[in-house]
């Protein structure tokens, strides 16, 4: 008590210079994401049990469709097909409940705490899309791992394997975005539960990530051209296998996308404080 | 540079929820180093004020100004000068209590240099320095609560605003938090604004309280001034049951039941 007493306290917030808009916006962007990482720090059995979904898609899905050459995957063995697909869906599945957890931070007060401080509303939503792009990178790592045990021949230039996680964070962080833009819509959690789980499942299988999408009828083709889940894994079969691929288009639909996610959800954010 | 000596001014607030008018023309003023107290059933519009003046919801119309500055306007510089402890326990139960206030210091533009230090003092101000290093998850509901206000009291600020500040804490809890809250006015010479519906707290508390009432203030003053006008014996539930023709525990039970099973799960 005695230590605080010298100090005149109510006259020191004001004191404080103000800092440029950018500077606040780095600052607290930095900030978010160290808080982050300090979370998971105490606790990293998030990171474990999440690594179950992409092993098993490869193990068991992966390996069965494997032997049943049933998917032409021209003279690629499938299960390297598949792995940067699995790579590009597990980050999804992980992005797409960052809404669900927002709201719950709402409901529990947290929110409204941190909309009070002066933060900008893009900064607090960047935070969350830097959440969601750590847990991707985890995710990065386990579909490696399990692809360097399994014999899969990917490209393991270290460049290459930057690019592929460079994708994988910034179309993770986007569905991030994405989810937390439904949230600031739809404003109550089991509704968003419904949609998320909608919304998920079509946006993995009308994409590229499990099968080539010229077996696709054509409607289903044209849902495919405009779903960023695509742009994410052809970018990745790219660098990661070196398919013909239009790497630098799919990086900057999913940066354009990340732009635009991040913008509507700031802007939307405040709808979930009221 | 700014006329007015008041902290805390409203004037004519006004604010709909769809149908629902949650205020109906709510002027008050609050002055330097006041402990003001909004009192009121669940529903009265408390908390919708308090959204407000923490630039949290804009009114529909009427003005809310904090150290002279409009909310609405220049909300970024009002969020500077308060610090703001909404109604749930909401302190971040996977971060330990020093990274709790760290956060908040950081978010607050505490200068590098001074960010231990300041930390240091909000965590030994609210007695909770020996617990610093825990997990908050292993904290106690009256420890949160006092994690909150070391978050809020990290940036110094004019004004403190408590939504509720000992909803669902034990008795000790609650004496503690009050003795906490005096000594930041009494010591710190700080401004407080705190909503409740406890007429005991208000009375332990408050310098000056605001009866609220279906969106709008039906009676302010000190509390004594309140309770001599209907005579020697009279209560603060007796005044307000006068003022208001309502009791005060009439409602909203099942909303504080819900804030302490939220709490509980967070927390668990």
């Amino acid at each position: 008590m005695s230590a605080l007493h010298a100090a005149p306290l109510a006259a020191s917030a004001e004191a404080t210079p103000l800092p440029s808009s950018w500077h606040i916006l780095l600052s607290r962007v930095l900030t978010l994401c160290l808080a982050e990482l300090r979370k998971v720090r105490h606790d990293q059995t998030e990171l474990y049990t999440r690594a179950l979904q992409p092993v098993l898609w490869l193990l068991i899905y992966g390996e069965t469709f494997n032997k049943l050459r049933a998917i032409p995957t021209g003279n690629i063995p499938y299960l390297a097909y598949l792995a940067p697909g699995i790579m590009a869906q597990s980050a999804l599945f992980i992005a797409i409940f960052y809404g669900i957890q927002i709201i719950w931070e709402r409901d529990a007060g947290v929110l409204a705490k941190l909309m009070a401080t002066p933060t900008p509303r893009s900064a607090l939503v960047a935070g969350k899309a830097f959440a969601s792009g750590i847990r991707a990178t985890s995710q990065v790592v386990v579909v490696l791992i399990l692809s360097a045990i399994l014999g899969i021949s990917l490209d393991w230039n270290p460049l290459h394997l930057l690019a592929a996680l460079f994708l994988v964070v910034i179309g993770s962080a986007f569905f991030c975005m994405f989810s937390v833009s439904l949230a600031g819509l739809v404003l109550k959690r089991d509704r968003l539960m419904g949609i998320g789980q909608a919304i998920t499942m079509p946006l993995f299988f009308a994409s590229n990530a499990l099968y080539p999408t010229r077996l696709m009828p054509g409607w289903l083709q044209s849902i495919s051209t405009v779903n960023p889940l695509s742009y994410e894994v052809d970018g990745l079969r790219g660098v990661l296998l070196g398919t013909p691929s239009n790497v630098w288009l799919d990086f900057t639909v999913l940066a354009v996308a990340l732009v635009v996610g991040v913008t509507v959800a700031s802007a939307l954010l405040p709808r979930l404080a009221r | 540079m700014i006329a007015t000596p008041a902290t805390i001014e409203c004037e004519n607030l006004v604010h709909s929820f769809g149908s629902n008018r949650a205020l109906d023309g709510t002027s008050f003023t609050v002055y330097p180093g006041e402990i003001f107290g909004l009192l009121g059933p669940n529903g009265a519009g408390k908390t919708t004020t308090i959204r407000i003046l923490a630039t949290l919801l804009p009114p529909d119309s009427g003005i809310a100004r904090v150290a002279g500055r409009d909310v609405r306007h220049d909300a970024m510089m009002v969020r500077r000068l308060l610090g703001y402890v909404p109604q749930q326990l909401s302190a971040d139960a996977s971060l330990t209590g020093y990274e709790n206030v760290w956060l908040f210091a950081r978010l607050y533009d505490v200068p590098r240099a001074e960010r231990k230090d300041r930390i240091q003092e909000a965590l030994v101000t609210m007695g909770i320095a020996d617990s610093a290093d825990r997990m908050v998850s292993t904290y106690s509901g009256g420890m949160v609560r006092r994690l909150e206000m070391a978050q809020a009291l990290v940036n110094r600020p004019r004004v403190l605003i408590l939504d509720e500040p000992t909803v669902g804490l034990d008795p000790v809890a609650r004496a503690g938090v009050w003795e906490r809250v005096r000594s930041l006015r009494d010591e710190l010479d700080m401004t407080v604004l705190l909503t409740t519906h406890y007429m005991e707290e208000a009375d332990a508390l408050c310098d000056r309280v605001a009866m609220m009432h279906r969106g709008t203030i039906r009676a302010l003053g000190t509390t004594d001034a309140l309770k001599a006008e209907l005579g020697a014996d009279a209560t603060l539930d007796d005044v307000f049951r006068h003022f208001t023709g309502d009791l005060l525990d009439d409602q909203g039970s099942f909303r504080d039941v819900r804030t302490a099973r939220r709490t509980a799960r967070r927390l668990g």
